[in-house]
């Protein structure tokens, strides 16, 4: 206890969890999987990918850091799609009784459909990967924002909606100054949960497009046998996601405050 | 004709569980600048009488008229309080109330509106408050943020729907005496909804019972005989008083006979939130 720092379950069990997972991952790859680089081997054959990650020798073979930036360029795009076309359309369908009545069931629809289903359509449209990419990203990422605002709107409180009533609010005042800040707080939630989708669709984009990026380079390193930096990709994407999600989460918080 | 008019105000919630009669044929008069409260027990369709008088909800039949127009739906020429303090969280005790002045006043320059909301907010002093959020605010301070909001549309009519009620008794006291000295400043139209009797003697000269549900009426109003400017010190020992408050939780008591006062009360309660 005289220690600086303390070693308290909290800062332990964190670091528990993750030596169980490496002992497994070695165990299973010096028994069952012999193909897959045990945790040492990989750390050897990537360190110069995470420890000069904006190294370019090519076009696919670059430090970690500057592939994730190609990634993370990409989902800014897609995702920036996701919110302009998602929020407005998640306002309409919780303002609109007509509007809703006409579209919910196609967002219902559309919602399940796979990234890997909309790539070829989206390669089909407009015959180059980049943009095909970026309306693969946004399409999918839009629903979770889409789904909450339209709730969030609906759940305003009477009392709010009181209040524009008896001070006469024009249509477009009652939106700017009650509607859309009563909103807001589930808007963001969409918006963290449609950044998440984000992430989450840009390996499948760049998997099947071949574009240089985490997803691009994981699918290129499999295909040339390199199978410790499927796991560097695997490894970053992972963080990376945590990292997004963590701040957008502080986001919402900030936001959620109010 | 008197200056608020109600004449035969009906209204029924209907489910699908049936028909809940709130409100029987509701009469009711003011002068202008008078002060009336309404009296009842809790559920007996209070709430339901002040969306009606502020048109937040259409009556089944009879008619509200103030200063000779007919009420046909909201507007700020009715102001309201409501139980709730209904104050917008994500806006300052300033901007809260400057919706409001700005609202009614969109022909005033920027700068005779901005004075217009200081002098409210100074008026229930709240300016060393003014920049604050409703969330930074105890309760007492929020409803002095909504009686402002209230008083700053400058109502031909001022609805109060149980301000204080959500107050603990101390910071209830406070207030009562704060919109008493408003009161007494500015001489607004103001209806009272209350459970509270000595609330309601301390500050109306006019006192409404309303009888329990289902189909709530008003009794005969009772004079409250107290000369203003009124303090509350003391005030109990007056006959005038006296009288007031014996008159007045008589006719409570005696129309609170009937049995399923508290099944309707919970009845209300859901219909107003289905709504």
């Amino acid at each position: 206890m005289g220690s600086k720092i303390r070693l308290t379950p909290q800062a332990i069990l964190p670091v528990l969890g993750a030596a169980c997972v490496l002992l497994a991952w070695t165990l299973v790859s010096a028994t069952i999987a012999p193909d897959l680089p045990s945790p040492l081997r990989t750390w050897q054959e990537s360190r110069r990918y995470l420890l000069e990650p904006f190294f370019k020798d090519g076009e696919m073979n670059q430090g970690i850091g500057r592939l994730a930036f190609y990634s993370l360029v990409r989902v800014a795009k897609g995702y920036a799609l996701a919110l302009a076309i998602g929020t407005p359309i998640g306002f309409l369908l919780g303002l609109s009784r007509r509007f809703h009545q006409s579209f919910d069931p196609i967002v219902q629809f559309m919602r399940p459909i796979s990234p890997l289903a909309w790539l070829p359509l989206g390669l089909v449209i407009f015959q180059k990967s980049e943009p095909a990419a970026i309306f693969t990203i946004g399409l999918c990422a839009m629903w979770p924002t889409v789904i909450n605002t339209a709730v969030g709107v609906r759940s305003i409180g009477q009392e709010y909606l009181n209040v524009g009533r008896v001070l006469k609010l024009s249509r477009w005042k009652m939106l700017i100054r009650i509607i859309v800040p009563a909103t807001l707080p589930y808007v963001f939630t969409g918006y963290r949960l449609s950044l998440g989708l984000a992430w989450l669709v840009i390996v499948a984009a760049e998997m099947l497009t071949g574009t240089p990026g985490v997803g691009g380079f994981l699918w290129q390193e499999y295909n040339s046998l390199i199978y410790s930096h499927i796991i560097l990709s695997v490894l970053t994407i992972g963080a990376i996601g945590f990292l997004l999600d963590r701040l957008m989460g502080a986001v919402e918080a900030r936001v959620r405050v109010n | 004709m008197a200056y608020v008019e109600v004449r035969g105000l009906r209204k029924a919630y209907v489910t699908r569980r049936g028909r809940t009669p709130v409100l029987g044929g509701v009469e009711l008069a003011l002068d202008e600048g008078e002060f009336v409260a309404v009296v009842g027990y809790s559920g007996s369709g209070k709430t339901t009488l002040v969306s009606l008088l502020g048109g937040l909800i259409e009556p089944d039949a009879g008619e509200i008229r103030v200063d000779g127009a007919s009420v046909t739906g909201p507007g700020p020429e009715r102001g309201i309080v409501f139980q709730h303090y209904s104050l917008l969280p994500w806006l300052s005790v300033r901007d809260n109330i400057a919706l409001a002045v700005d609202a009614v006043n969109p022909d005033l320059p920027a700068v005779e509106r901005r004075r217009i909301t200081d002098e409210f907010i100074a008026l229930v002093n709240l300016t060393p408050a003014a920049w604050k959020r409703p969330r930074e605010l105890s309760g007492g301070m929020r409803q002095r943020v909504a009686v402002a909001r209230g008083l700053a549309m400058r109502p031909k009519l001022l609805l109060m729907d149980e301000p204080f009620s959500a107050l603990d008794a101390l910071t209830r006291a406070t207030l009562q005496d704060e919109l008493l000295r408003i009161w007494g400043e500015r001489r607004s139209t103001v209806i009272l909804i209350t459970n509270d009797v000595d609330e309601a003697i301390l500050l109306a000269d006019r006192i409404y019972p309303m009888t329990p549900g289902p189909d709530a009426v008003l009794g005969p109003p009772i004079e409250v005989g107290l000369p203003r400017p009124r303090r509350r010190r003391h005030m109990s020992l007056e006959p005038a008083y006296q009288k007031a408050r014996r008159a007045l939780v008589d006719f409570l008591r005696a129309s609170h006979g009937a049995g399923s006062r508290l099944q309707q009360a919970t009845l209300e309660r859901s219909c107003l939130e289905l709504r």
